[in-house]
């Protein structure tokens, strides 16, 4: 209950604040619900088919293939791997840590694990269906066309700037699994 | 149009998943099913507050609080996307809704880009997973790369 009401934290606070307004001014109050309402159902016209898009390409990538193939001598071709990887899959940023780890630690050099953190941020092909709907067509290709190269630079930077390394000085692969779990579970409440 | 578009490639991609592999289209939908759950608490804060500023700031204040938005409304922006990280299906409705009070498209794009690509908040848990060095170069350049994402697309579009 607690963790449910921590997630939804946020929508409690505005709810809140709406209400308050709401209860001051009622014409204000029922414009609010109204404008939101609204735009919650264009939002989720679009949303589930997205999330089922990502689902299928999630489930189709061939991961071990991808896996295997992203260390050093791997050339652009691995990069390759790494955007696919990134687009390919489901979730935010922080779900993709732990992934990114185990890429690491199979031997994936810095330049494939930052160019995959940036594209799984970034850049998802179902993504840009729903970015052309909110913001238009050519917003969308030419952020695209801007953000593909940048993430490629940003990686093979990081090359330069943080040395290869199985397992980052500060902490150790168990207290980051740690940590993992956590946030699992933590999302395990929020879902159930 | 687009959304049923969306729809139809969606309808259509799941028949061909499901006529090759029953197994691997039910697991592609469990994923679907929990990023779409995990996304909720999100959609609905971000929509209320939309539509809670939209009803309570008149629109003239809204778009003179974005139109002179020069470099300082610029960076402004680029800065708040950087401290909150928010999924990309959230971050899209919202920055469309801000370029409808008046937001340039230029500041959309920094915004998005440090939205979903930097994220202070989430900054302790990727130095748990990466190191200090790796986290702090990663978010600096993505930052770099957002603002000139950002000021590219203010001079082409």
């Amino acid at each position: 209950m607690k963790a449910i009401f921590g997630k939804y934290r946020f929508f409690a606070a505005v709810a809140a604040v709406g209400l308050a307004l709401g209860l001051k001014d009622p014409e204000l109050g029922r414009s609010a619900a109204m404008n939101s309402a609204h735009f919650l159902l264009e939002v989720l016209a679009i949303v589930p088919p997205v999330m089922v898009l990502m689902g299928l390409l999630d489930a189709w990538t061939p991961r071990k293939l991808v896996e295997d193939n992203l260390g050093r001598g791997s050339g652009a071709r691995g990069t390759a791997l790494a955007v696919l990887l990134g687009t390919a899959a489901a979730g935010p940023l922080y779900a993709a840590f732990p992934l990114a780890l185990s890429l690491r630690e199979k031997g994936a050099r810095t330049a494939n694990i930052a160019i995959f953190l940036g594209t799984w941020a970034t850049i998802k092909i179902p993504m840009i269906l729903m970015e052309s709907s909110f913001i238009g067509v050519r917003f969308a290709l030419l952020r695209l066309a801007f953000t593909v190269p940048g993430v490629l630079c940003v990686g093979y930077l990081m090359e330069r700037l943080v040395p290869d390394g199985p397992a980052p000085p500060e902490a150790s692969v168990a207290q980051a699994a740690e940590t993992s779990q956590t946030v699992e579970s933590a999302e395990a409440a929020g879902a159930s | 149009m687009l959304s049923l578009a969306l729809v139809a490639i969606t309808v259509l991609a799941l028949a061909i998943s499901q006529a090759k592999d029953p197994e691997r289209t039910r697991q592609a939908l469990r994923i679907a099913r929990r990023s779409f759950v995990a996304l909720i608490p999100g959609l609905l804060g971000m929509t209320a507050l939309v539509g809670l500023v939209l009803a309570a700031l008149p629109p003239q204040v809204l778009s003179d609080l974005f139109r002179h938005d020069g470099p300082l409304g610029f960076l402004l922006v680029t800065v708040a996307g950087a401290v909150v990280t928010m999924p990309a299906p959230v971050a899209f409705p919202l920055a469309g809704s801000l370029v409808k009070m008046g937001a340039s498209l230029s500041s959309m794009a920094a915004f998005i880009t440090t939205l979903t690509m930097v994220g202070l908040v989430t900054a302790p848990l990727e130095a748990a997973y990466f190191g200090r060095r790796f986290t702090i170069w990663r978010q600096g350049l993505s930052f770099i790369l957002a603002v000139g994402i950002g000021v590219a697309m203010g001079v082409v579009l």
